[in-house]
């Protein structure tokens, strides 16, 4: 039981192993005046900057309102993404009419528009959520329209003859059979979001942790500059790990996240697993 | 039991995809509460006969009626047990029994699945099932809205033998409890004699043959059995073969 236990333990360290080295060797380069403080501050003086910044309230004002941002963008990007996906995976009609358009429209990178949309919605809030739509918009989409397609045909035909139609085999077939899908649509899309959001913050913005950083760069304030960049790491991060659990509580039914439940905190490594055909007799 | 069976009748049906005639001209009765096998090689046109009877598709020409009523689309006192179990994965045992239940209803789909004797399985995944048991699980969802029509479309054919046997047997053991009228396709012949009050074989998009198995139930594959299983494979193979061998020859010649 201890191994199983140690094991455990090492494996729940194991991905901190790399920052927290980095971060020790930034910590020694700097003591050891390696790097000049004002092109490149120790970690401690960031972490003292962090400190003072959550104490004056700050860092969260702007924080809140860079996720604010970025999930009201998320939301309007994503559904839109969705509800064409589906439109579009099941009317072969409707794929016909506007597939094509949307990805003409899809490789054209959306930060190339940021000066058109300046110059239509203005700096602010607007023009924030519609660069963020715009990029969640095609992976949602594209990731929607591909889990409808590859749907089993002979699952929606059981459902015709089960009587299953309109909302009711929406929700009984074709919504779960294209999650796996769309949530994998889900975790890319919200890793452009807050790329999207970095870099519309860092253009033009009153506010938000882009602004924080572009701020700071006027007064030379390595410190700042630093934290605003690792606290999108975090944010990231964040994320990602939430859409990582939603994964496992939606899929629990799929044999590649259908592991028992794990006392002592969420487990966020996938691993996939053979589905357990020991128990059947 | 037996008052919601439904009477079955098939005239002149034609089906064609494109080009390609698959029934030709197919002229069947079936009673209230028979169990009817329908047996040919592949390609014969026995799928598609089954999915014509489903509503699953709609005939070239010619109707299906089910107690007088000509099919148009789906009907829902008519279940179809597939191939494949094609149970949703994302739902528990039980709730992929509940979409056969009518208003989705818990108890009887618990009831359903007692019947397969998987009432222990209900709060599962399918995909923890082995093959057998994804089919019973099936089986109790087609039974669990207590159809008139019951269409299986060669569901045991991916089983090992003896879960073919013992799912033959439930089959047979909950037709003749709740007496819906019963239409097996199979390319197994054997099984057909087992389990059918009468043998259709399909041959090129007709009727070929259409023989009544007068044993006792349960069956025991005794002379009687291999006497039954015997004709209907002769007529099966014989044919095939002459055909084969001999193209000019006409077909009077070897009929029974």
């Amino acid at each position: 039981m201890d191994d199983k236990k140690e094991k455990r333990w090492f494996n729940a360290v194991l991905p901190f192993l790399i920052p927290v080295l980095v971060l020790i060797l930034w910590q020694l380069v700097s003591m050891g005046g390696g790097a000049k403080a004002s092109l490149m501050p120790s970690p401690v003086k960031v972490l003292q900057t962090f400190v003072g910044m959550v104490e004056s309230g700050e860092l969260l004002r702007h924080a809140l309102i860079s996720t604010n941002r970025a999930l009201s963008g998320f939301l309007v990007g994503g559904m839109i993404g969705l509800v064409l996906g589906l439109i579009n995976g099941l009317w072969s009609l409707a794929e016909r009419l506007t597939d094509s358009s949307v990805q003409m429209l899809r490789n054209i990178p959306h930060l190339a528009l940021i000066p058109l949309i300046l110059l239509w919605f203005g700096i602010g809030e607007e023009s924030k959520l519609v660069m963020v739509s715009l990029g969640v918009f095609f992976p949602i989409y594209l990731n929607t329209f591909h889990g409808i397609r590859s749907i089993d045909p002979g699952l929606i035909e059981m459902g015709r003859v089960y009587g299953l139609k309109g909302f009711a085999l929406y929700r009984n077939v074709l919504f779960p059979g294209a999650l796996a899908s769309i949530l994998v649509g889900v975790r890319y899309s919200l890793g452009i979001m807050w790329l999207t959001l970095i870099v519309a913050e860092t253009v033009s913005a009153k506010s938000g942790i882009g602004y924080m950083a572009m701020n700071a760069r006027e007064f030379l304030q390595m410190d700042v500059i630093v934290l605003s960049i690792l606290i999108y790491a975090l944010l990231g991060k964040l994320s990602d790990s939430l859409a990582k659990v939603a994964e496992r509580q939606f899929l629990k039914w799929h044999p590649n996240y259908n592991k028992p439940a794990r006392k002592g905190g969420l487990r966020l490594v996938r691993k996939s697993y053979p589905a357990a055909n020991s128990t059947a007799s | 039991m037996s008052e919601k069976a439904i009477r079955l009748q098939i005239q002149q049906l034609r089906k064609h995809f494109g080009e390609t005639t698959v029934l030709t001209d197919v002229n069947l009765t079936i009673e209230p509460g028979e169990f009817v096998a329908i047996v040919g090689r592949s390609g014969c046109g026995k799928s598609t006969l089954l999915r014509l009877i489903a509503g699953l598709d709609q005939p070239s020409q010619g109707s299906v009626a089910l107690n007088g009523e000509p099919i148009t689309a789906i009907n829902q006192d008519t279940r179809v047990l597939f191939q494949e179990a094609r149970l949703l994965p994302w739902k528990k045992v039980v709730d992929n029994v509940r979409i056969g239940t009518q208003g989705n209803d818990y108890e009887s789909a618990l009831i359903a699945l007692e019947q397969v004797g998987l009432e222990s399985r209900a709060d599962e995944w399918p995909g923890i099932l082995s093959g057998g048991q994804k089919q019973r699980v099936s089986l109790a969802r087609a039974l669990a809205g207590h159809p008139g029509l019951l269409l299986l479309d060669e569901p045991l054919g991916a089983l090992d033998a003896l879960t073919r046997i013992e799912m033959q047997q439930l089959i047979e053991q909950l037709w003749l409890e709740q007496q819906f009228t019963t239409i097996l396709v199979t390319h197994d012949v054997s099984e057909a004699v087992a389990l059918a009050d009468r043998v259709i074989l399909l041959e090129q998009g007709v009727i070929a043959m259409d023989t009544r198995i007068a044993l006792a139930r349960p069956r025991e594959r005794d002379n009687g059995f291999a006497y039954y299983e015997k004709s209907i494979l002769d007529r099966l193979l014989n044919r095939t073969e002459r055909d084969a061998l001999f193209p000019d020859v006409p077909a009077s010649g070897f009929a029974i």
